[in-house]
């Protein structure tokens, strides 16, 4: 009865009818009922979604409107600038960036989209942080910025070489839209906020709709034959082969930027010797990671054998040694490589290219590679 | 002449004389979805029943299989190895796991048959 009532417990995106109708198999996911898969599976979900186009719910994601009080976008660009080691301010109007709230220890406390709609900022930060996240914001920039949460808008993202000809039958703006290119778009009639980004390595779509027009556009957008609905296995599967970090698994409040790989993330200003350096939770730490380098780093890990590694596989530096070196964080089999893929953290020592460690799995020590990420070559329209 | 019995972890077991073929039965390869790798038991081990003896991975996540009864494992099915998709498109069929020789033939008591391993999928 105990279960039971935990999947009482549980909240709907505004696509959960929508779910069930087309057979999806509802599992808990960051206190979300949400679809593992459709009846194709995970398999045939990732596949489509690499050769043609696919849909996913990603609605129990949290969008959070920061509106500036002086009416300037700058302004909550700079409060924003004091939570987060991005230039926010560089952000161009109808741009997006990948951002990280920091802790004081240098430590990630989520990873958000950060999109500037000209008079306002745009957030997109995850379901199971997003509650803390506007405890965050409301915290540190209440004097400075409206927070405004956006919980009655739904979240689809429509991945795959496809996904640009599906989305320009509904809005014709799309197919000039670039990567990371973000703004508020007309789509199917309906007032979106449109983003040219994604989770999956492919080119791609965010869409932000009003919560009671998400069925129909998830319906309209499904009617193409090309488009297919996909649950969260292939979204893990898909994010795992572009490299992509999953925050809670690849990230947490114990990694720093550095550690987690994502110093392309930080631009130059912010960092030491930069136009606005620092001043952001853990700068002192971060920007040491910078200038000195950190013990360990993200990697990503290919295997020999067939055998997948999963996340938690304690990582050794040889095949006897008692002592692990690191572990891997995310881990699985990778469809479109047709072979096993994982990340974890090793000591930076260990960190370089086809660096060979071993992973403990069931008791025996499986050889595998340090090797380049993305796993999957990404195809954003830059 | 052989019989198929099952467990309520969802293994089949074709008994020919003193030696069952098993694997995992078609209602286990729905729940686990696209099967990507298959680890078997060495040949000439000995199963104690319950051990875990074969693991099944899917895209997502892996799964135990566990010795369904007692005994020395005497063959086991390279075929997986090469097609592990195998386990979803024939589970009760060419996706047979491994052969054991039947040590103590009252552990055969304990598990079903197929209208009772029916009634316990239903």
């Amino acid at each position: 009865m105990l279960a039971r009532d935990n999947q009482d417990s549980l909240r709907r995106t505004p696509l959960y009818d929508l779910h069930v109708s087309l057979g999806g198999k509802m599992v808990p996911f960051a206190g979300y009922d949400m679809p593992v898969q459709y009846p194709a599976g995970v398999l045939k979900e990732h596949l489509h979604t690499r050769s043609k186009a696919g849909l996913f719910d990603v609605s129990h994601m949290g969008q959070i409107a920061l509106r500036p009080k002086s009416g300037k976008v700058e302004d909550a660009a700079r409060a924003l600038e004091r939570l987060v080691p991005q230039d926010i301010v560089a952000i161009a109007p109808g741009r997006q960036r990948y951002a990280q709230f920091t802790n004081a220890d240098g430590g990630i406390l989520d990873d958000l989209m950060v999109a500037n709609f000209g008079d306002h900022l745009f957030l997109v930060v995850n379901a199971a942080c997003k509650a803390e996240d506007e405890a965050h914001l409301r915290a540190n920039l209440a004097g400075d910025c409206i927070i405004d949460s956006l919980a009655d808008r739904a979240l689809i993202a429509l991945q795959g070489p496809k996904a640009e000809a599906a989305l320009a039958k509904l809005c014709a703006e799309a197919p000039s839209m670039k990567f990371m290119d973000a703004g508020p778009h007309r789509v199917a009639g309906l007032d979106c906020f449109v983003s040219r980004s994604g989770y999956t390595g492919e080119d791609g779509f965010e869409i932000s709709v009003p919560a009671a027009d998400a069925e129909r556009l998830a319906k309209t957008l499904l009617e193409d034959p090309d488009v297919l609905p996909i649950g969260l296995g292939a979204r893990d599967s898909l994010r795992l082969e572009a490299g992509l970090c999953l925050y809670g698994h690849d990230i947490d409040t114990t990694t720093t930027p550095v550690e987690a790989a994502l110093e392309w993330s930080v631009q130059k200003s912010r960092r030491s010797g930069g136009a606005r350096t620092g001043g952001f939770p853990g700068a002192e730490k971060i920007l040491a990671h910078f200038d000195q380098g950190a013990a360990r780093r993200r990697v990503g890990l290919r295997t020999e054998g067939r055998a997948p590694v999963r996340e938690g596989a304690l990582l050794f530096a040889d095949a006897t040694s008692s002592q692990p070196v690191g572990k891997v964080t995310s881990g699985g089999f990778g469809p479109s490589l047709n072979a096993p893929v994982a990340m974890g953290y090793v000591p930076t020592a260990l960190s370089a290219l086809d660096t060979k460690l071993f992973a403990e799995v069931r008791g025996q020590r499986l050889p595998l590679m340090v090797a380049a990420m993305p796993f999957v070559k990404n195809t954003y329209k830059r | 002449m052989t019989t198929t019995l099952y467990t309520s972890d969802h293994e089949w077991l074709a008994i020919d004389g003193d030696v069952a073929t098993v694997g995992i039965t078609d209602y286990a390869q729905q729940q686990l979805g696209d099967v990507v790798f298959v680890e078997l038991p060495k040949v000439g081990r000995t199963l104690k029943k319950t051990e875990a003896a074969a693991v099944v991975e899917s895209v997502k996540a892996a799964s135990d299989v566990y010795a369904p009864i007692s005994g020395e494992v005497l063959e086991t099915n390279e075929a997986l190895a090469a097609e592990p998709a195998l386990v979803n498109s024939d589970a009760q069929g060419a996706a047979w796991f491994f052969k054991i020789k039947i040590a103590d033939k009252s552990e055969l008591g304990g598990l079903m048959d197929e209208a009772a391993y029916k009634a316990h999928t239903a």
